[in-house]
């Protein structure tokens, strides 16, 4: 067996979180990307600066923010204990908020891009021809963004996949419930154990990698059928 | 049935002010300069763009009026840009049938198939959108906006955006539209020959005000309106067929005030068509030649001769109740004494059919 059971767990975290993360940014992030990109409001640059803070924000801090807020005494936390509620910190809950803050640019800006190139046109077509604002927003802006939704759901899951500091701020390293593969690979690394640090490794490396290949490669076919 | 229109919007660097009633029947134009307003003027009354305080009512529905705004997609419309706008992702069949899906009041009468047989589209409808020339483009996008019957068409300069041979090929469909179609279709244009060909009702703008609103022939041959200074100006009438002369090849056309002699393929006895009249094609006389090669000559009365400028007049001539423009230097008009209210004759070099 190449990896050992609790290797095995880790990764099947590691998939979880990335799949349950991307699938909340979806519906977070594209609410936000349109909102972003119809906009006028003066001050929407605050809120793109607000999301895109990840990109360059160390994740221990933003880890170490999550921590406060959802740890037992921040407000969050606290909220949540004098409900009675188990606070979020060191949970797979806890995990999951801190992954959809870390990948939320991952998601909105590809979104926002794919959502700006479509014309106002397009939409009062839509709207002449009976269909709602809803309904405008599902039948057109949704199907003409399809590039931006495949590179936002591919980059967002694969930038979960990689996340390490965060996840060791406000998840620990608890095995079976916490512990992901990029901080097994780091046990195993501090353990001297590097066979298992390289199957880990490349199997990560092999996954991203084909994620992002097909990000490219889908948005060479729909960037050449426009043409 | 009429279209009631009361706008009233007052910018710094723009105004539209109108309060009209424009016919519920036919191609009205709506003619006028680049930034007259009228693009404005069809948006609001799409619902597309928002003038406060305004009022507008088709047939016995109020879409707008102090206390409500009926939504772009609540109002019965069809609207065709300059660019098709066409759906990218749907094939044309399923672009066709996007609006039927959502009207309000579902009609099986088969409207899709008249609009796909109208603009001859029928053999796209697997296509994708970037698989048709830009003229098809268009004739699938004025046939989504007529697949959902809508009450009111609206065309915004619909062939702008085409080139010489790409215009020629679509005109004749928005003519089979003015020929076939039973609901009012307001027309933006701003060129006069679509209007000469296609429009029932003119509504002329400028600066955003109504300069002018009527049928297209009596806009186009009154002399109090720039139109008829023009260096091509023209005059319109409506002329049936007939009789045909196989020996010459020539056609005549009867119009109220007598007929014409025209060069036209043959067509059938009775067919309406529409004329065209140069004003510069149109020259008096005050006998009526007989050694001449000109074919159509009649008596008419001079209604009105007003100047152009220093050299050119503009004369309006009635023939019979049909108005006729005629342009004639400020010299002959002095030469031959004319005055409103001579009975003169017109000849008339060319006769274009439109249609």
């Amino acid at each position: 067996m190449i990896f050992s059971e609790q290797d095995l767990t880790a990764l099947f975290v590691t998939l979880k979180l990335a799949g349950l993360s991307t699938i909340i940014l979806l519906l977070i992030g594209t609410p936000i990307a349109w909102w972003l990109s119809r906009s006028r409001w003066r001050f929407k640059f605050f809120i793109e600066a607000l999301v895109a803070l990840p990109l360059v924000l160390p994740p221990t801090v933003l880890g170490f923010y999550l921590l406060l807020a959802l740890g037992p005494n921040g407000p969050i936390g606290g909220l949540m204990d004098s409900l009675g509620w188990q606070p979020l910190a060191f949970t797979f809950t806890g995990l999951v908020i801190g992954s959809v803050f870390y990948s939320m640019p991952f998601v909105v800006q590809p979104l926002q891009n794919a959502f700006s190139n479509i014309s106002n046109r397009s939409l009062e077509v839509a709207a002449t021809l009976g269909a709602s604002p809803l309904d405008r927003f599902f039948s057109v802006a949704v199907p003409m963004a399809k590039p931006g939704f495949i590179t936002a759901s591919v980059l967002g899951f694969a930038h979960t996949l990689g996340e390490f500091g965060v996840v060791l701020m406000i998840g620990g390293n608890i095995p079976g419930s916490t512990q992901v593969v990029s901080i097994a690979i780091y046990d195993h690394v501090e353990a001297l154990q590097y066979s298992q640090a390289h199957w880990l490794s490349a199997g990560l490396l092999m996954l991203s990698f084909v994620m992002l290949l097909i990000v490219y490669g889908v948005n060479r076919r729909f960037s050449g059928a426009q043409k | 049935m009429s279209i009631q229109v009361r706008f009233d919007l007052q910018q710094s660097n723009f105004r539209l002010n109108i309060d009209l009633a424009i016919a519920g029947k036919g191609v009205t134009a709506i003619f006028g300069p680049s930034g007259c307003g009228k693009t404005t003027l069809l948006r609001a009354i799409a619902g597309l763009e928002r003038i406060d305080n305004g009022y507008l009512s088709v047939g016995d529905q109020i879409w707008q009026d102090a206390n409500q705004f009926l939504a772009p997609h609540k109002r019965s419309v069809g609207y065709v840009f300059q660019e098709p706008s066409l759906f990218d992702h749907l094939s044309v069949h399923r672009n066709i049938e996007y609006g039927l899906k959502r009207a309000q009041f579902k009609d099986d009468s088969g409207a899709i198939d008249q609009a796909i047989e109208l603009l001859d589209i029928g053999h796209l409808g697997a296509r994708m959108p970037n698989q048709l020339s830009g003229g098809e483009q268009q004739r699938v996008a004025i046939a989504r906006a007529l697949a959902a019957k809508p009450k009111l068409l609206l065309l915004d300069e619909p062939l702008a955006a085409l080139d010489e041979t790409l215009k020629a090929e679509i005109l004749p469909y928005l003519e089979s539209l003015h020929r076939d179609l039973d609901i009012p279709v307001l027309y933006v244009s701003h060129s006069r020959q679509e209007v000469a060909r296609l429009a029932d009702q003119l509504l002329l703008l400028d600066s955003g005000e109504v300069t002018a609103y009527g049928k297209v022939a009596d806009l186009f041959s009154s002399v109090h309106l720039p139109l008829a200074h023009q260096s091509d100006a023209e005059t319109i009438f409506e002329a049936t067929v007939a009789d045909y002369d196989a020996e010459f090849g020539l056609t005549t056309l009867d119009f109220p005030g007598g007929h014409f002699f025209a060069v036209a393929k043959p067509l059938a006895i009775g067919t309406k068509v529409r004329l065209q009249v140069l004003a510069r094609d149109v020259s008096i006389t005050l006998d009526h030649q007989q050694d001449t090669s000109i074919l159509n000559i009649f008596p008419v009365t001079i209604d009105e001769l007003l100047n152009k400028d220093d050299v050119q007049m503009t004369a309006r001539l009635m023939a019979g109740s049909t108005p006729l423009l005629s342009k004639v230097t400020r010299k002959s008009a002095q030469a031959l004494d004319l005055k409103k209210g001579d009975v003169v004759y017109a000849q008339v070099k060319t006769v274009a059919l439109l249609t």
